[in-house]
């Protein structure tokens, strides 16, 4: 609890120290996060019907900087259903922040410092990998380039725990790939940051001029900490990834969301300024910090004590 | 037969794999932020004893497996079968040797055992962790000896080879640990 505390000051202390301004959004929304990975608390209410709990506050955030609030950071509860783990709460703690002017090259030095002054026993500095190059290393295969049936290949020979599992989605196969066979190598006392990820998982990242999104995730060991991107900051993108995540929904007879009008209402009356990024699980951090060996020694209350 | 899905996996959870029945020893769930979520399980084989390691997508489901642990007293064995009676129900169960395995090596008339049942048929027993039995053959003891450094071998009279101290004689009642096989002390006629 007193190290909670304790990084939660500094992070303030960080921010504000750079010219951030701390803001709030709501954590109950009538709209939810159009990513189809993410499977949110639906709750029902007698005056607005359904209302969602945020998976993250990227959306309000972002109409915040839509309507020119400039740099803003917020610490903030997340919640995601189904996620319950040695690393995972329902319930989570996020620091989110967007820098006006960034790029993400600038936002990972800006991340990886805040990183490294919450967690001193982290060796300094961190190592910039990009996503191909990290498979090549590690798999000697090309993750954007290389056919369905090499990766496939690949899967079932590494990961013997795979037999029987039928990896037709090639994002899926790319996931399963990372976080069992690549990530696990990352060096367990030092950051390690992914860039340059294939565009199908760009979210809301910028597609630069090489094809490839402007995304990075920082980890340590194996453990993903942060996710950030060089935002994009176009109305019709935006709305044509909501709705190609709309279709991946309805794909897999996942449950519609209603789309976020008034993102795009916002974004509508001017592009998003341009910016970059990054939200940060605050509780892995403090694990980091604490040298907790599950999320629950970092929670007052985990989930499954409430 | 239940199924069940990832989201219920715990460990000790009975879960058929490959035909076999299988237990959880260990569930990790992994989830990139933005992508698949997986668990990654130790399973291990009830048949085989073996443990493997097996990654499902998150959501898929499994069929349960119907295992049970009842204890059961055990009764004799005709060289093939091993049969086992439950105290509550008298019901009278013969378990192969693939089930009995090791164990019947501890196995003396009347122990009560925990014997696991799939499908009502004995996948595996497991003697008391302590049972007592008669030394049915070791070299003499040597009198005055009373240092247990050393020692020498004994076999019960159930056929287990354990390690004892010098002083012990034939027809001696010894306590053992049958999980690691070690002679504890001499046992009170």
């Amino acid at each position: 609890m007193r190290g909670r505390a304790a990084l939660l000051a500094q992070v303030r202390t960080f921010f504000t120290g750079r010219g951030y301004l701390e803001v709030e959004t709501p954590v109950l929304g009538r709209s939810g996060a159009a990513d189809a990975q993410l499977a949110q608390f639906a709750l029902s209410d007698p005056v607005y019907g359904s209302l969602y709990l945020q998976t993250s506050p990227e959306y309000t955030m972002k109409r915040l900087l839509a309507s020119g609030s400039g740099s803003i950071f917020q610490i903030t509860k997340a919640f995601r259903q189904g996620e319950v783990g040695r690393f995972h709460n329902p319930e989570f703690t996020l620091v989110e922040w967007y820098g006006v002017g960034y790029d993400h090259r600038r936002l990972i030095e800006e991340a990886c410092t805040l990183i490294g002054r919450l967690i001193p026993s982290l060796e300094p500095g961190a190592r910039l990998v990009s996503f191909r190059q990290a498979f090549r290393d590690l798999l000697g295969i090309d993750p954007i380039e290389d056919p369905m049936d090499l990766l496939q290949e690949c899967a079932h020979t590494r990961l013997p725990s795979t037999r029987g599992l039928v990896l037709d989605d090639r994002d899926a196969l790319l996931d399963l790939l990372m976080s069992h066979a690549v990530a696990p190598f990352f060096p367990s006392h030092g950051l390690t940051v992914i860039t340059d990820y294939p565009a199908s998982q760009a979210a809301l990242a910028r597609i630069n001029p090489q094809g490839l999104a402007d995304r990075f995730e920082i980890y340590c060991g194996a453990l993903e900490l942060a996710n950030g991107f060089h935002e994009e900051t176009r109305r019709d993108e935006y709305a044509a990834r909501f709705a190609a995540e709309a279709r991946k929904r309805r794909a897999r007879g996942l449950p519609a969301i209603a789309q976020n009008e008034h993102l795009l209402a916002a974004l509508a009356l001017g592009d998003l300024p341009d910016c970059a990024g990054c939200a940060l699980g605050f509780d892995r951090v403090l694990m980091l910090a604490t040298d907790a060996a599950h999320i629950n020694e970092v929670l007052a209350f985990p989930t499954e004590h409430t | 037969m239940s199924t069940y899905s990832t989201n219920e996996f715990k460990n000790g959870l009975k879960i058929m794999l490959d035909s076999d029945p299988c237990s959880i020893i260990e569930n990790e769930f992994v989830k990139p932020g933005k992508g698949q979520a997986f668990n990654r399980v130790k399973i291990r084989n009830l048949k085989t004893g073996r443990v493997v390691e097996r990654t499902f997508k998150s959501g898929d489901s499994v069929e349960g497996a119907d295992v049970v642990d009842v204890e059961m007293q055990y009764l004799y064995s005709d060289g093939e079968f091993w049969y086992f009676m439950s105290p509550e129900t008298y019901e009278q169960l013969g378990a192969d040797k693939t089930a009995v395995g090791d164990s019947a090596k501890w196995l003396k008339e009347q122990a009560l055992c925990l014997v696991t049942l799939w499908n009502g048929v004995p996948l595996s027993v497991e003697p008391p962790v302590h049972v007592v039995l008669k030394v049915a053959e070791t070299d003499p003891g040597l009198r005055g000896d009373t240092s247990g450094g050393g020692g020498k071998p004994a076999t019960l009279e159930t056929g287990a080879v354990v390690r004892v101290p010098l002083f012990i004689n034939v027809g001696d009642s010894l306590k053992v640990n049958t999980q690691t096989g070690e002679y504890i002390a001499r046992a009170k006629e």
